[in-house]
């Protein structure tokens, strides 16, 4: 078939192009006159009103930011708020000359020479044009008066009301709810500038800044017609700021109190987990800090005198101390031998004071030298036997021991919303080929089966890895918010539930546990003694200076600051667990006789009627 | 310039060229668009004096950008069209190619990521060439055709518009992309689309549009394009600019307040007063006459265009005069659109006005092609 052969024609084709420029031309000339009454009813029709906003007055759009959510703990006791106070705000564009109205602020408000710089700084960071900066916050009436007088010589300076974030009871919830600060440089390349446009407080540490997007809420703004003086004429047109959410915790402030107070003088972290929701109960971290200080910009002496304290009162224990989780672990370590089939819960190991590897001379030495005899599992538990767990250790090999420890959290970031967990360090042989370059030696398997050596856990993992023994395996992840305006968090990413081979090995365990606090032989007896209720519980040491082989440990000798930190993990009731607890008493040396009734006095407080009403008492804090 | 010369000679034996050619058609120079864009720059150069605060190193730059667009736009002239005819496939394979090595090994420059850059030569900005390509494609494929085109040839020609348009899109560039697609888009409205086709698209995307907002975008996304479409709901962001030079504009009134004399765009109240917004300080200072003034010569401009695309002696040509000329119109009407709040804001200067060399070397050359187009007609034919 032979196709018919086109011809290009010519002449029909710059006809149709002529025809379609006629038509272009026709539009072009339609929409230009488009532009030209648009610009007339700009600069004709309306002449007057842009006129009159630009001669003397000019259109300015304010933001007006949102009220940040609040916080309370789960009786609706309030842990932050919002508090009015007045500012100085400055508008640079309007101030004829900065220095000599910075001059006359300083004579005026009595400031030092170091209040005035912070105000320059703050002013420094100002983000769009005409902006108004609060620069000196928490005036006095006085004060406010003085300027009020003055206000004539300070063109540009405005007296506003404003709110600032206020912590209640300050130190006592510092290192949980966090604090807000003033934004700094890296956090504004970060957010969005539309959105913090009125807004100069951001939430730096914890809650705060975890939730930051839920507390701090949509901005609103308003337009106004202000004289060349920056005096508010007229609004023109308002939009309504949308607050922040509302947080309630699951921490119980009557709690932390009790925690406080049993933790009396000493350093060291407590947290109490409530094993079916992961709600946190308790968080404490002592020595703690005042949260206030923070929000409008701490000066230099306070910082410096909280950044180089001894006590490290910034520390947060609780998420970010690091240290050997010591005999804590060996619940945890006796379900992986007993799942692992590495031992059976009637195999017995003699004890007479160490244990050795074969072809080695090292002697691992248990706590009791003299040596406990003939051990089983829920004996070794209960006396805290390390020459057993020396065994347990040696045959389960470091890696079973990290593939089970793990699921219990260890070495891994546990927490749904708590802001910059440190994940610890659960040691395995490809963990040391690729960051020491060296191989596993056998003897650190064994110091591994007693929670020494490279191992570094924070309390907040204990008190997960307990809790999950309290849940015989179920996995709920600590977590500080109960809900936001009635929104729970967001559940995802919820490890795996650990299943074990046999399920019983979780009431084995939990038995041995409860030895420790109830039988004849159990290490922390004392601290559980006239309970009316049955807990579960591990004592633990995590040595602070390697002792050298052969030396005697003294604790006399040793600087206070070099003893042990005493562990305790524990949960209560034995039979349905309200209430999981781990503690650490830095230096506190014993676990048994320092860490274990800290949590005594928690599992009262949460499980039996209250006797008084607790306050935070005013002398446990350094 | 020996290809030129040798065309030319080639061509002028076959008609057997005998009157002598116009100075103007010997140099390939267009004296009624030199004019008109000598105007507009010396314009430019006293707003942009006023909207950049009086900042002499701004305006050097932009005058010697001014003098590499003429002579870019001179020696551009000088090609014959058919030469650049021969080329143009290669130009748009290379155009992509470009586009592509910006997404993969791009500059990056607030937020977007625009420019290649050659270590310790150049940095430039493919997309810009391909503001030029487009239409140079486009008249190439649809000019062999009959016209109108058929579907097939309406099919391809829409493939050859999208994929250096979402190229410059995904850069996120939406003001270039733009302006690249309706040159493409030009070109085959010109061919004599079927209206038909027009029509049909429309109805298409209408309901796919309509189908899209309710099912596929999620809140904020809705959010967005309404903050786009009108800015004025944003007055923090966006809309903070519209509601300046609305102000700035208004307050201009007939006459305007003279020049150096506006206030809103001297108290940093105006941003990118010596960019995109420029044209709101015109209207400040000069009133509607100022603004109704440069419309008029701006309409000359266009209008010449058209003349030229009307005696284009071949398909090619018409198609890529009257693409040039109408993305020139588009340039216009989106930026003032825009500044005075009839438009969404997308990043569109003001030609041969707004502060920025790129864009102004790419005009420039765009007019080198329309000159040339309208000096290498065949002198006889004419008669």
């Amino acid at each position: 078939m032979a196709k018919p052969i086109h011809l290009k024609d010519h002449s029909k084709d710059s006809q149709i192009v002529q025809q379609r420029i006629v038509l272009a031309a026709v539009l072009v000339c339609l929409l230009i006159s488009g532009l030209v009454a648009r610009m007339y009813h700009l600069q004709v029709t309306q002449f007057e009103h842009h006129s009159t906003l630009s001669e003397n007055n000019r259109v300015h759009v304010q933001p007006i930011p949102p009220g940040r959510g609040r916080i309370y703990d789960r009786n609706q006791v309030i842990l932050a708020e919002n508090r009015p106070s007045f500012s100085v705000s400055i508008t640079r564009e309007r101030v004829p000359d900065l220095p000599e109205t910075f001059k006359l602020l300083q004579t005026l408000l009595e400031l030092s020479d170091e209040d005035i710089e912070s105000s320059r700084r703050r002013l420094a960071q100002s983000r769009r044009p005409f902006e108004s900066v609060p620069v000196m916050f928490e005036l006095s009436d006085e004060q406010i008066a003085r300027i009020s007088v003055n206000q004539f010589r300070l063109p540009g300076v405005e007296v506003q009301a404003s709110f600032v974030r206020h912590y209640p009871l300050a130190e006592h919830f510092a290192h949980a709810v966090g604090y807000v600060g003033r934004i700094n440089e890296q956090e504004l390349k970060r957010i969005d500038p539309v959105a913090y446009a009125g807004t100069h407080y951001i939430g730096k540490t914890g809650i705060e800044r975890y939730y930051e997007d839920l507390l701090h809420g949509t901005v609103g703004y308003e337009e106004v017609e202000t004289n060349a003086r920056g005096r508010v004429l007229r609004v023109l047109k308002r939009t309504d700021p949308l607050p922040g959410r509302d947080l309630t915790l699951h921490l119980d402030s009557r709690l932390q109190a009790v925690a406080e107070r049993a933790l009396g003088n000493r350093r060291g972290a407590v947290i109490a987990i409530e094993p079916e929701t992961g709600g946190v109960l308790a968080f404490v971290s002592q020595p703690g800090f005042d949260p206030n200080l923070f929000v409008t910009g701490i000066s230099y002496a306070d910082y410096g005198a909280l950044r180089d304290s001894l006590d490290q009162p910034l520390f947060n224990r609780v998420l970010r101390g690091l240290y050997p989780p010591g005999s804590t672990i060996k619940p945890m370590v006796a379900i992986a031998g007993l799942d692992s089939g590495a031992a059976t819960r009637s195999s017995r190991v003699f004890d007479p004071g160490f244990y050795q590897l074969p072809n080695y001379s090292h002697k691992y030495r248990n706590w009791n030298r003299g040596g406990d005899g003939w051990v089983d599992m829920a004996r070794a538990i209960a006396r805290s036997n390390d020459t057993y767990f020396y065994d347990l250790a040696h045959k389960i090999g470091i890696d079973g021991m990290h593939d089970y420890l793990s699921k219990f959290g260890l070495g891994t970031r546990v927490s749904l919303d708590l802001f910059e967990e440190a994940a610890g360090l659960m040691p395995s042989r490809e963990w040391k080929r690729n960051a020491r370059r060296q191989p596993w030696y056998p003897g650190e398997t064994l110091i591994t089966g007693i929670g020494q050596g490279y191992m570094l856990t924070t309390p907040l993992q204990l008190a997960q890895a307990v809790s999950l023994v309290a849940n015989k395996g179920v996995w709920r992840r600590p977590r500080l918010l109960m809900h936001a305006d009635g929104q729970p968090p967001d559940e995802s990413g919820t490890p795996e539930n650990i299943e074990l081979k046999n399920p019983e090995d979780w009431d084995f365990i939990i038995s041995a546990m409860e030895d420790v606090m109830h039988a004849e032989h159990g290490t922390s007896r004392t601290a559980a003694l006239g309970a009316p209720y049955r807990m579960a519980g591990k004592t633990g040491t995590a040595q602070v200076v390697a002792i050298a082989q052969g030396e005697r440990y003294d604790s006399e000798s040793l600087q206070e600051r070099h003893r042990d930190h005493a562990l305790f993990v524990g949960f209560a009731p034995v039979d349905a667990p309200k209430i999981a607890v781990a503690v650490m008493v830095e230096n506190g040396e014993s676990g048994g006789r320092v860490a274990a009734p800290v949590a005594r006095a928690l599992f009262d407080a949460w499980l039996l009627p209250a006797v008084e009403p607790v306050e935070f008492s005013e002398e446990a804090q350094p | 310039m020996k290809t030129w010369a040798s065309t030319r000679a080639a061509t002028g034996g076959q008609v057997g060229l005998r009157r002598r050619e116009p100075l103007w058609q010997r140099i390939h120079v267009d004296p009624w668009l030199l004019l008109l864009i000598l105007v507009l720059g010396a314009v430019g150069g006293f707003v942009l004096y006023s909207g950049s605060s009086r900042s002499i190193p701004v305006l050097s730059r932009q005058g010697v950008s001014f003098a590499i667009g003429l002579g870019a736009m001179l020696v551009i002239a000088q090609f014959n069209p058919r030469f650049m005819q021969r080329w143009v496939p290669f130009a748009y394979i290379g155009g992509v190619l470009l586009l592509l090595a910006v997404l993969l090994v791009g500059t990056e420059a607030k937020g977007a990521q625009r420019w290649l850059t050659i270590p310790g030569v150049m940095r430039f900005q493919p997309s810009e060439l391909m503001k030029l390509i487009m239409p140079m494609s486009m008249a190439w494929y649809l000019a062999r055709r009959n016209l109108p085109p058929s579907f097939k040839y309406v099919a391809v020609g829409m493939l050859i518009i999208l994929l250096p348009t979402v190229l410059v899109l995904k850069q996120p560039d939406l003001g270039t992309s733009l302006l690249v697609a309706s040159a493409g888009i030009f070109v085959l409205l010109l061919a004599g689309l079927r209206w038909r086709y027009i029509i049909g698209a429309s109805v298409l995307l209408a309901p796919a549009a309509i189908a899209m907002w309710f099912f596929v975008l999620h809140p904020y996304q809705k959010q967005r394009v309404l903050t786009f479409l009108n800015p004025e709901s944003d007055p923090l962001g966006s809309g903070w600019n519209i509601i300046q030079s609305k102000a700035a504009i208004g307050s201009g009134g007939v006459f305007g307040k003279g020049w150096l004399q506006g206030t809103q765009s001297h108290l940093d109240f105006l941003p990118e007063g010596h960019t995109d917004f420029i044209i709101a300080v015109l209207a400040e200072e000069f009133g509607l006459v100022g603004v109704c003034l440069l419309l008029m010569v701006y309409l000359l401009v266009i209008a010449r265009g058209f003349y030229i695309t009307l005696q284009a002696q071949d398909s090619f040509g018409k198609l890529l005069a009257g693409s040039i000329t109408l993305t020139f119109f588009v340039y216009v009407f989106v930026n003032i659109g825009m500044v005075s709040g009839l438009l969404p804001v997308v990043g569109v200067p003001l030609p041969l006005i707004s502060y920025g060399g790129t864009a102004l070397v790419t005009l420039l050359s765009g007019f080198g092609i329309l000159m040339s187009i309208h000096t290498h007609r065949k002198w006889m034919t004419q008669g």
